[in-house]
């Protein structure tokens, strides 16, 4: 039975990985690259929930008769847009942050302003 | 027309952010932003009174029924949180073309107030919205906005204190989109209401328990709850001091307000009960004392009142912890307090900023001289913060304190006093240096400080005269949280 | 994908990170299309192998390349890390205690499968007349999230604006830099690129219309018009792409997408039904349903377009500016 479940253990695998780059204090672009790692599993695990086996993708045809659930497929192309939107942003700030210190990481970064 | 106010609410900021854009004059954007935002008021008050004539009001969204469209639902809770939004974001709204004029570049201000717009659309949507995922999409458009509002600040540090609020900001959205992904795969269903009744509770499933924890460390994230709070004080001290009052006021209201729904909407009151009680008191406990410690030693005073936003959010968590039905009260009653308060305070400090440029504690000096009405509101707002009879502030502290004692807590309701004294010793130190404290010989040889201009003042007595007369006329926030507090304890669904 | 992400942990060649990233999205999205989500596939190519990259990259050519690792590794620093490792083990192991009570992966039988799933794949063929369920549930059934999406993006581009300097909506600054970032070396390069634009764009217009019987719509169009246009940029340079698309009028196109969504929302609630509901549009609302999603698909398309073009826009003209003053 727990094989069945191994697809969301990897997707847990790889949310840790990218937590940890998150976390960890390093490159701040670095951290973004983690968060982007992260998010993308999440987006994993939701599209892993609609998956129905022997199903094919919800577009309807008259030579199918199982599909997988759309509905997830719709909230992730959601999820998908607002993390290139926040990486967008968080990129932005990336680039005034090194005109206005000169580093990108995050230990100088904490010195400068002690 | 009156059939559409619940979705009226949310895309008449929504829809006048882009308009902003457009008018790229700065002038014009902030009276068009006025407007709207005075139109959000006069539809959320209405909202409010029709839920309590009526009921609660639903709305389908493109006509689908609820589990398969997105439904907005009024309750008397969000009708009672959208007025707070509304009313507080239109006011701090109302000050800020005076107040950004020192802090932003003029050819940024229009840029301004379409952000503002859509932070404050994006607020009202959580709010308004009777769907789980449809809070994820909206909580994301006022995060973004609110990033970019606080990189608006003139100091460098407010870029990275923007930064560091995105990553947390981002881990907590998606913490809170994957509790929603594991209650989805446990009843196949984001509607709020039906997922409620969908969930099965009584298999103690682990999915359902471990979706409960995640919804609740990412709202915590959002919410500031001690000990996640680390990037508030940041954020808080650097962002303009404009968009301070707006977040002060109005975020993390909406955070407590999302705490509240998921606990007592989704999963029912009585959810991890035992479990989750006692760690939301202690919690909100050691926020109110260490924060209002670390309070006391800052310099920076706007950083000080960071500080004590934290220790604020203590007491409301304190309130969702004890969980019955007085202390849910004095939690929405404080909801509502704090949001008066602190907006009162972080302008007035917006109104120091604008006349001296810094809110460091050495620039209080002798201050209340220079800037009377200034430093008044500080300390009519600083009582309501310490709990003075009154004021507001006393009413919420005086239900949280009721509402332990009711339930046989007494050192919590012996904490919460303790707590506010912490309190009365930082509000009075500032105090102090204004009425008593000499300025600086160099401060003055330039040339002397004017009290701050009208168009701060106007909006800044507005709440510290809202601090005095909801002190004593409480009718309002009384009646509204009380049956929005039994509602949400009567089943909440 | 488990393999990449390790290797993006230990690289600090920063340029190589960004490139694993890009494969690390490419791998995500041919794991979208062996779960059957088509749609999400194809967003997921063009965005995490496609537009994030590339921002990532202007962004790497002002901040440096290498991310600075520290010679001897601090005490307290292990510390931490042993501390930070710890917690994410406890996070994992919840979250894994979490997935030992869901459905076993692929059951038609799950809650997810049998709730609300079943309309949208029984009655959306027949309710609002297009075979492709994504773009039903996408515009119509949720379609006040798609609107929000949009709206998420408007707000993006916006906050990117707001940092960077205004500088992009002048004209006198143009030619200072000139032929800086052009590619004069490359000939066979840019013919070839100038010949395929032309196409690029016009599989934009088809994946825009498109969206209804297979996978694309409004967000995927807006990303591959984008992306045709960024090429241009890269071989061109900024000032020939700004006055190709002068970035006012795009500006005015990222809040004129928005509009057309909300409008069409309007609309119906003026026609007498609720806000986004399509069906009051046109006597039949089989055909009111077409109609809407037809016209907010567009919205979103020109949106998305206009605010990826924006933001690319912003980050090359502060690139530019930043990389000057250095």
């Amino acid at each position: 039975m727990y094989y069945d479940l191994y697809n969301y253990w990897m997707v847990i695998i790889l949310m840790m990985i990218g937590l940890y780059i998150v976390i960890k204090p390093s490159n701040l672009i670095k951290k973004l690259i983690g968060l982007n790692i992260f998010q993308t599993s999440v987006f994993i695990f939701y599209i892993s929930v609609g998956k129905v086996s022997e199903g094919t993708a919800p577009i309807f045809s008259s030579t199918h008769s199982v599909y997988s659930n759309p509905l997830p497929h719709v909230l992730i192309l959601t999820a998908i847009v607002v993390g290139i939107a926040t990486m967008a942003l968080a990129l932005a700030l990336v680039v005034r942050i090194k005109s206005a210190y000169g580093t990108v990481e995050d230990d100088e970064l904490q010195e400068q302003d002690h | 027309m009156l059939d559409h106010l619940p979705i009226l609410q949310v895309i008449v900021p929504l829809l006048a952010a882009p308009a902003c854009l457009l008018l790229n004059n700065a002038r014009l954007a902030w009276l068009f932003a006025c407007l709207a935002g005075l139109i959000s008021l006069v539809i959320s008050v209405a909202l409010l009174v029709q839920v309590q004539q009526s009921g609660v009001i639903s709305y389908m969204l493109g006509s689908w029924e609820a589990p398969w469209g997105i439904e907005y639902r009024i309750d008397l809770l969000s009708a009672y949180v959208l007025l707070i939004i509304s009313s507080l974001g239109t006011i701090v709204l109302l000050a800020a073309n005076t107040g950004i004029r020192q802090e932003i570049a003029a050819d940024k201000q229009s840029l301004f107030y379409v952000l503002y717009l859509l932070c404050m659309a994006g607020l009202l949507g959580i709010v308004a919205t009777g769907d789980i995922f449809n809070v994820f999409v909206f909580l994301e458009i006022s995060s973004l906005a609110t990033y970019a509002l606080v990189a608006f600040g003139r100091d460098r540090r407010a870029l990275l204190a923007a930064y560091q609020y995105l990553i947390v900001g981002t881990i907590g959205a998606t913490f809170l989109l994957i509790g929603i992904g594991l209650l989805y795969s446990m009843t196949g269903t984001l509607n709020i209401e039906d997922m409620a009744n969908r969930l099965p509770v009584d298999t103690n499933s682990g999915t359902v328990y471990t979706a409960f924890i995640f919804m609740i460390v990412g709202i915590g994230l959002k919410l500031a709850l001690f000990p996640l709070h680390l990037w508030l004080p940041n954020t808080y001290t650097y962002a303009p001091s404009i968009v301070t009052a707006f977040l002060a006021a109005t975020a993390t209201k909406v955070a407590i307000y999302l705490l509240i729904r998921v606990q007592f909407s989704i999963f029912g009151a009585d959810f991890g009960g035992e479990l989750i009680q006692p760690i939301f008191i202690v919690l909100g406990l050691l926020g109110v004392f260490v924060a209002s410690t670390v309070a006391i030693k800052q310099s920076n005073i706007k950083r000080l009142f960071a500080y004590s936003s934290v220790a604020q959010i203590g007491y409301m968590i304190i309130g969702i912890g004890i969980g019955t039905s007085l202390s849910l009260q004095g939690t929405l009653l404080h909801l509502f307090n704090h949001a008066l308060m602190k907006g009162a305070l972080f302008l007035a400090l917006a109104a120091v900023v604008y006349r001296i440029g810094s809110t460091d504690r050495t620039c209080f000096n002798g201050l209340a001289k220079h800037m009377p009405w200034t430093m008044a509101a500080i300390v009519i707002a600083g009582l309501s913060l310490i709990g003075v009879p009154l004021t507001v502030g006393f009413i919420s502290k005086w239900y949280l304190v009721l509402a332990s004692i009711d339930s046989g807590m007494w050192p919590v309701a012996l904490l919460i006093v303790l707590g506010s004294l912490l309190a009365v010793y930082y509000v009075w130190a500032l105090v102090e240096s204004a009425y008593f404290g000499k300025a600086d010989a160099s401060a003055t040889s330039s040339a002397p400080i004017k009290e701050a201009p009208l168009g701060l003042l106007i909006p800044l007595w507005l709440l510290v005269i809202a601090n005095v007369y909801f002190g004593i006329d409480t009718r309002l926030p009384l009646e509204a949280s009380a049956s929005a507090a039994s509602f949400l304890m009567g089943g909440g669904q | 994908m488990v393999v990449t992400a390790l290797a993006i942990v230990r690289v600090s060649d920063l340029f190589a990170a960004v490139m694993l990233s890009g494969i690390y999205g490419l791998l995500s999205a041919s794991f979208f299309v062996a779960l059957d989500a088509v749609d999400v596939a194809f967003t997921e190519a063009a965005v995490g192998a496609g537009i994030f990259p590339l921002l990532m990259m202007l962004v790497l050519g002002v901040t440096g390349r290498y991310e600075k690792t520290k010679l001897v590794p601090i005490k307290a620093d292990v510390v931490k890390k042993l501390a930070l490792v710890l917690a994410l083990l406890v996070t994992g192991a919840l979250l894994v205690f979490g997935t030992l009570d869901m459905p076993i992966f692929g059951a038609a039988d799950a809650p997810a499968q049998q709730h609300v799933n079943i309309r949208y794949i029984q009655q959306s063929p027949t309710e609002i007349g297009i075979p492709n369920m994504v773009t039903s549930v996408l515009a119509s059934y949720r379609g006040y999230d798609t609107f929000g999406e949009v709206l998420v993006i408007f707000t993006a581009a916006m906050g990117v604006l707001a940092l960077f300097s205004s500088q992009l909506f002048s004209q006198v600054t143009a030619s200072k830099n000139k032929a800086k970032n052009e590619m004069h070396e490359h000939n066979v390069l840019r013919i070839v690129s100038k010949m395929l634009i032309p196409f690029i764009l016009l599989f934009a217009f088809y994946v825009q219309f498109h969206g209804e019987y297979g996978p694309g719509g409004g967000f995927q169009a807006g990303v591959i018009f984008a992306a045709g246009i960024i090429l241009y940029t890269m071989l061109y340079g900024l000032d020939k792409a700004r006055q190709v698309i002068k970035p006012t009028v795009l500006r005015v196109l990222c809040a004129l997408g928005v509009f057309i969504y909300g409008t069409t929302g309007v609309v119906s609630m003026l026609a007498g039904g609720n806000f986004l509901d399509y069906s009051v549009l046109a006597n039949d609302p089989v055909i009111g349903q077409h109609l809407g999603i037809l016209v907010i698909e567009l919205g979103v398309g020109i949106t998305i377009a206009a605010g990826m073009i924006l933001i690319f826009f912003a980050f090359s003209q502060q690139a530019e500016t930043q990389l000057g003053e250095q």
